[in-house]
């Protein structure tokens, strides 16, 4: 075993820049000073009418203006925005040239409801509009943009484009485990030597009208709407939802050899990546936690750790009744007796659910949790859940020795992934 | 994957055991290899008229879907795909096998998003005519659409549904993008058992062409095929693609673990290789095929082509500039005998060239203007193609056994 290879023999992966925009703001810099402060981005939602929700707030990202809206187009500036930031921290390749592949975790795409209405108000008003009128409006021309725009690989494309990331990017949707399923992929890539290094986002700028309804009607959003800043609340007995939030979240990964060859400063290892299914139900946990059981350790097998060597859990944590109760029966049957005194943070408190971009966001707040040693709280927390007897971190930050965090993500779907970052190889 | 598994010297050897299409010929591997040979092509000129839409064959969902629940909480494009998935699984031997389900690996190539075209309609309609009010929109939303519905519309709902009905839970992915996310499915599954981290993959998609929502997209730049059928190679006046219904998933797997278990191989995946042109100057995709021509590494000789080309504009063209190189080897064009079934298509071709090789011989052309000719000899080795109508090329090579 050679000094850059892990104890299994495969490449260490490491990570040499990151990323981050969410309701908190722009920047690494800025998110962490907000995050560890304990502060929240979630607020009444301003971007469309609100008239008739039964939520009303989110964690809007309203810092970058999209004009006409469209939450493809706020994904796509949103993912450029992270992945400047992680390339010019890692200060590889050149200019629109990145010398790996791109892994891209994006809502899924579809012709969104103001371009729709721009078609039906082209077709005319005195005509009845269905979607034969629609097809004969796009057919005439003048919305050719719209193709490229609404193809589900129009922001990978763009991206590619924009970073010159190399070959076929790949667009990724395991819904809300979509940003950790992205830097698993790269990982494996630089594991089976096929790169160098790779360009991991997540993005999203879901924060639509009908996507907001659509969350509703499977009530799974908090419905907290009087004082926005209260409404997510991980953990708490008074938890009621989960908020809809964007964001987005980058890293560079390299293989250690790439990057000590090159001089870079390195911030953290990806040790391990785990993930497993569920086939109990279209959105609910199998009751018995097995699935999420599985990923977590499979995420410890792949890093070679055992449970005594995590300092610290970035939760999933999504503040919905069922998430938090699976999400401490998983955990607690892994960790044992560690349940009691390992932190269990969920940053989703203060920057609300990024759905696609969460494990990439969440990933970034790990790595500099490591770089800092202060965990961020999961604030919101007033009232205890008895039957989840985590350390949350209640409310305010917390400066700890952490050399290794587990960072997990579940998703609709049966979607289960585990990340494991350290500071150092282990 | 419960364990961590030691690094390979060597790639490791991956078969395709199980082959699992339905379509507008029909379903299974008989009756497909009957209508390829037969040169039928089932279309539809008029129920999406002036689109031309290869329609999915009636299909019996209750043989690979039997919970009517389950089926409900599906649009088509999911049931066409968890039904493909479910042949699969079959062809594979593997159905209903937890020990070896529980540990196989899924990638999904999907869409997503059947809308309800009747709430979208009225909601326009009523916005058109000056009847909506600030908060119209909400209001006809949150008392008009489905709650299921939004399951049926997310991309990685196809994955979920085939993890619930068929019980496939080693792992779950859903790659999103058109062709490239068919193409990329299949090398990624490749990758990962050719490096030893998986030893068996469920590996596909399902398409439902007959959509109007999902012709809309195409039709922003007049990609859709109008009014009559023709060949892909055929279609110089009046380029696109006609939308075709289907599913297609291959099972993959490592070659100790299909002996171990005493599966036979329709033929052996060699290799998948994808790239993205960026296709800003003309020459583009016949330089990206030409480079991904040597990258597979296939040679000309006992070779056939099975391309999934769309028939859009220039990208066929420039498909047609590629191939001309290698006039010698015959060619077959899926999309003139299935339709587009965007990321159905690379999948489906790797099917049927496992198939031909299986019954070793290349079945018949169809096609007027003589690009494709026929193959009087097996085949030893068949190069599916994958060109994006708007982006992304992929190679495959699948080689008999």
């Amino acid at each position: 075993m050679s000094a850059t290879r892990d104890k299994f023999g495969r490449p260490i992966v490491v990570v040499t820049g990151m990323g981050v925009a969410t309701s908190l703001g722009a920047g690494k810099e800025d998110n962490w000073k907000k995050l560890t402060a304990g502060e929240s981005g979630i607020r009444t939602i301003t971007r469309f009418p609100i008239d008739g929700m039964k939520t009303t707030m989110a964690g809007t990202v309203d810092f970058v203006k999209v004009d006409p809206f469209s939450s493809t187009d706020l994904g796509e500036k949103l993912g450029e925005m992270v992945a400047e930031e992680a390339i010019a921290q890692a200060g590889i390749g050149a200019k629109g040239d990145f010398p790996g592949p791109l892994f891209l975790a994006v809502a899924p795409v579809e012709v969104e409801w103001p371009q729709r209405q721009a078609l039906a108000k082209a077709a005319g008003a005195n005509t009845d509009i269905n979607y034969d009128t629609l097809l004969r409006t796009a057919g005439s021309g003048g919305f050719t943009e719209y193709h490229r725009r609404f193809l589900f690989g129009s922001v990978a494309d763009s991206l590619a484009d924009t970073f010159g990331t190399k070959g076929s990017p790949i667009s990724l949707s395991t819904a809300c485990a979509s940003g950790a399923t992205a830097i698993q992929l790269g990982v494996e890539a630089i594991r089976r030597g096929e790169a160098d290094a790779a360009l991991c986002v997540g993005t999203d700028g879901s924060v639509n009208p009908e996507a907001l309804i659509r969350f509703s009607l499977l009530s799974a959003l908090s419905t907290n709407n009087e004082t926005p800043s209260k409404a997510s609340r991980p953990f708490a007995k008074n938890r009621e939802g989960f908020v809809m939030a964007e964001g987005a979240g980058a890293l560079v990964l390299e293989s250690l050899e790439s990057a000590k060859a090159r001089g870079a400063k390195i911030l953290g290892i990806v040790a391990g990546c785990g993930e497993l299914a569920d086939n109990f139900h279209r959105t609910r946990s199998s009751p018995d936690g097995k699935p999420i059981i599985g990923c977590v350790k499979n995420g410890l097998i792949d890093a070679g750790m055992t449970v005594d060597q995590i300092d610290y859990i970035n939760a999933h944590g999504t503040g919905t009744p069922e998430n938090d109760k699976m999400e401490y029966l998983g955990i607690s049957t892994v960790f044992g007796e560690l349940t009691k005194t390992v932190p269990v943070s969920s940053n989703k408190s203060m920057v609300g659910h990024t759905l696609s971009a969460a494990g990439a966001v969440e990933a970034v707040f790990s790595l500099l949790t490591l770089e800092h040693q202060r965990i961020p709280p999961t604030i919101n927390y007033d009232v205890p859940d008895p039957a989840i007897p985590f350390d949350v971190v209640p409310n305010t930050a917390r400066d700890a020795r952490v050399t290794a965090v587990m960072s997990n993500s579940f998703g609709f779907g049966g979607q289960n992934a585990s990340l494991i970052l350290t500071g150092e190889p282990v | 994957m419960a364990e961590t598994r030691p690094v390979v010297s060597e790639p490791v050897e991956a078969w395709i055991t199980g082959i699992g299409i339905v379509s507008s010929l029909g379903e299974g591997p008989d009756a497909h290899w009957d209508a390829l040979n037969a040169k039928r092509v089932n279309v539809d000129e008029t129920a999406f008229a002036p689109y031309v839409v290869h329609p999915l064959v009636p299909v019996s969902y209750d043989a690979q879907i039997p919970k009517k629940g389950d089926q409900r909480q599906m649009e088509a494009w999911q049931r066409i795909g968890t039904y493909a998935a479910g042949l699969a699984l079959d062809s594979a031997g593997v159905k209903g096998n937890k020990d070896i389900l529980s540990k196989m690996d899924m990638i999904v190539a999907a869409g997503g998003g059947e809308r309800d075209l009747n709430v979208d309609s009225s909601i326009l309609n009523s916005e058109a005519h000056g009847d909506a009010t600030p908060g119209y929109l909400n209001e006809k939303l949150l008392n008009d659409l489905r709650p299921t519905l939004f399951l049926a519309q997310l991309s990685n709902l196809l994955a979920g549904n085939i993890a619930i009905v068929h019980g496939v839970t080693g792992s779950s992915r859903t790659f999103m993008g058109e062709e490239a996310a068919g193409v990329d499915a299949v090398r990624i599954a490749l990758a990962r058992i050719a490096d030893g981290q998986s030893d068996i993959a469920l590996v596909g998609a399902g398409h439902n062409g007959e959509r109007k929502d999902m012709m809309l997209l195409y039709e922003f730049d007049n990609f859709n095929l109008r009014d009559k059928y023709s060949s892909v190679w055929d279609r110089k006046d009046k380029s696109g693609f006609a939308l075709g219904s289907g599913g297609a998933f291959l099972v993959i797997e490592s070659k100790a673990h299909a002996e171990a278990r005493g599966a036979k191989p329709f033929a052996r995946l060699k290799t998948v290789v994808a790239d993205r042109a960026k296709r800003k100057d003309g020459g583009e995709v016949t330089a990206s095929l030409d480079n991904l021509w040597g990258k597979v590494g296939a040679g000309d000789a006992n070779t056939a082509i099975i391309t999934g080309a769309t028939g859009a504009e220039p990208a066929t063209s420039e498909e047609l500039s590629f191939l001309k190189k290698h006039a010698d080897v015959p060619v077959r064009a899926t999309g003139s005998s299935f339709g587009h079934a965007v990321e159905t298509q690379f999948p489906l071709g790797i099917g049927l060239a496992a198939l031909s090789l299986s019954r070793g011989a290349l079945y018949a052309t169809n096609d007027s203007t003589g690009t494709e000719i026929e193959m009087s000899k097996a085949p030893a080795q068949i190069v599916v193609i994958g060109t994006g109508h708007w982006r992304g090329e992929g190679m495959a090579l699948v080689e008999s056994i």
